[in-house]
């Protein structure tokens, strides 16, 4: 097996305690002092992540904007320059390669965030449908990045940089400690909060200053149960290359209107159809151990599911979980039973999400 | 890390607690650092019988579920019933409230197998 690759905050974040675990491939920081804390922290002040193993990709060009609007699923056109909008890329069956926010850098330069484990796919699969005139650059080894999240991130923002957050889905370029930093009102928690892209070599001081200005260092574990008390899917785990976005309950983020894109006519074929499954949130009625991926979800005993992500839910303190059921199945207030270790404990098909933070802005 | 002088331990970060013919058995202070956040504990049924080395119990922490390993032979004769309403008791009290059941044993010779406190404190280094 290949050793995992380390971020270049890999030295600083074990000098604080980090407990490290394998991610896609990267030895990551699961947590520093407990996920509940760190979690918490999000919750209540403001949290910072490492996400330095995620990739960056660009691609520019006079026909970079016809090409990803192709490539793409969402519609390219509703993200104006300054902007960041959440996509797909699909495959000809419509299911999902990865899911990523795009960021036009300018009318005809766009930065791709995508998931750490799918770089090397996302970037076969671009490269195999490339065209002249749109360039892809994938400098994912020679970025960093970290995510700023919570109630007091704009102020922790502010402390940084000496002005204003942007506003979400928006970024700006900013400087700092005489280098280039792209800073985004964008995250993975459901809090208020930043997203910063930076060359390797500013991560050290950069990190720092985060610190200094009061963000507690937060690892994939708070990441996990934040994001999932927000429905927000996890590729891998609630998305696969046999679901759609439609069965993930994310069509809103496919531009089926789009003349063409991959995966259309399968997403098409499959909305005039019906889907065979529904991504639904699931909420334990009943004290039993924490939900967690790969248990059976059962309906008066018959299994009818599986759980893709779970979790004991910090803000809640409920088990908590996502699962694809027959759509007939998939509507709130419906009861199921999850197998844990053999014993069946209730639980409900809840709204999305399960979790509304208090900083949140309005989308 | 806590390692107390009159318990004996398992290489998989179990304890035992000698009374007689009976055993406590927890997990250390070590294994409970590691895990941090216990937020559930699926204790062996009373009357149950355990097997040494093989999963007893079910320690779930925040971010995964731990099998906890019997250090001995025997019948599971009482569980810490206030893991139920307080699992993180494991966190705080690893070697007094967050013990997780006792054990009549049927092979005492096993417990000559288990580390001394001085060998398992050089394991966990």
């Amino acid at each position: 097996m290949e050793s995992p690759r380390r971020t270049v905050l890999f030295a600083q974040q074990k000098a604080l305690g980090a407990r490290c675990i394998n991610f896609g491939g990267w030895e990551m920081p699961v947590q520093f002092t407990s996920i509940i804390d760190e979690h918490q922290a999000v919750r209540t002040s403001c949290g910072v992540f490492d996400i330095s193993h995620m990739g960056e990709v660009f691609v520019s060009g006079p026909r970079a904007f016809d090409w990803l609007q192709r490539m793409l699923a969402n519609d390219l056109a509703k993200c104006p320059v300054a902007g960041g909008q959440y996509t797909f890329l699909l495959n000809d069956r419509g299911g999902v390669i990865d899911d990523l926010i795009v960021y036009r850098m300018a009318e005809d330069n766009f930065l791709l965030l995508v998931n750490a484990a799918k770089i090397g796919e996302d970037v076969a699969w671009l490269r195999k449908h490339a065209v002249d005139g749109a360039t892809i650059d994938d400098r994912s080894d020679t970025m960093s990045a970290l995510a700023v999240q919570g109630p007091e991130a704009p102020r922790v923002f502010r402390e940084v940089f000496q002005c204003e957050m942007p506003a979400r889905n928006t970024f700006v370029a900013l400087e700092k400690c005489r280098g280039a930093v792209i800073a985004a009102g964008t995250g993975y928690t459901g809090e208020t909060g930043f997203e910063l892209f930076f060359s390797n070599t500013l991560a050290g001081d950069v990190w720092a200053a985060v610190l200094k200005a009061g963000a507690k260092p937060c690892g994939l574990g708070a990441r996990d149960t934040l994001r999932l008390e927000m429905c927000y899917p996890l590729n891998g785990s609630d998305l696969s290359p046999d679901r759609t976005p439609l069965e993930a309950g994310l069509g809103i983020f496919v531009a089926l209107d789009k003349p063409d894109f991959i995966g259309r006519e399968a997403l098409l074929a499959q909305k005039h159809s019906g889907v065979p499954s529904k991504l639904v949130a699931l909420r334990m009625t009943e004290k039993g151990p924490p939900p967690r991926a790969h248990y059976p979800v059962l309906v008066n005993g018959q299994e009818v599911g599986e759980t893709t992500s779970g979790a004991l839910s910090p803000s809640l303190n409920e088990g908590i979980a996502m699962a694809y059921l027959p759509p007939a199945l998939a509507t709130p207030g419906q009861a199921v039973q999850i197998d844990i270790r053999g014993r069946h404990f209730a639980a409900v098909v809840e709204k999305k999400p399960f979790y509304r933070p208090s900083s949140a802005r309005a989308a | 890390m806590n390692v107390p002088d009159d318990l004996k331990y398992a290489e998989t970060h179990e304890w035992i607690r000698i009374d007689g013919d009976t055993g406590t058995v927890g997990i250390t202070d070590h294994a409970q650092n590691e895990l941090t956040d216990i937020v559930y504990v699926d204790p062996p049924k009373v009357g149950a019988a355990v097997t040494a080395g093989q999963p007893a119990a079910v320690v779930e922490s925040v971010k995964a579920a731990s099998d906890i390993y019997s250090p001995v032979d025997g019948e599971v004769i009482e569980v810490n019933e206030s893991l139920s309403a307080e699992p993180a008791l494991v966190n705080t009290s690893p070697y007094e409230n967050g013990w997780l059941y006792k054990v009549r044993l049927s092979n005492p010779s096993q417990l000559d197998a288990l580390k001394s406190p001085d060998d398992y404190r050089a394991q966990i280094g």
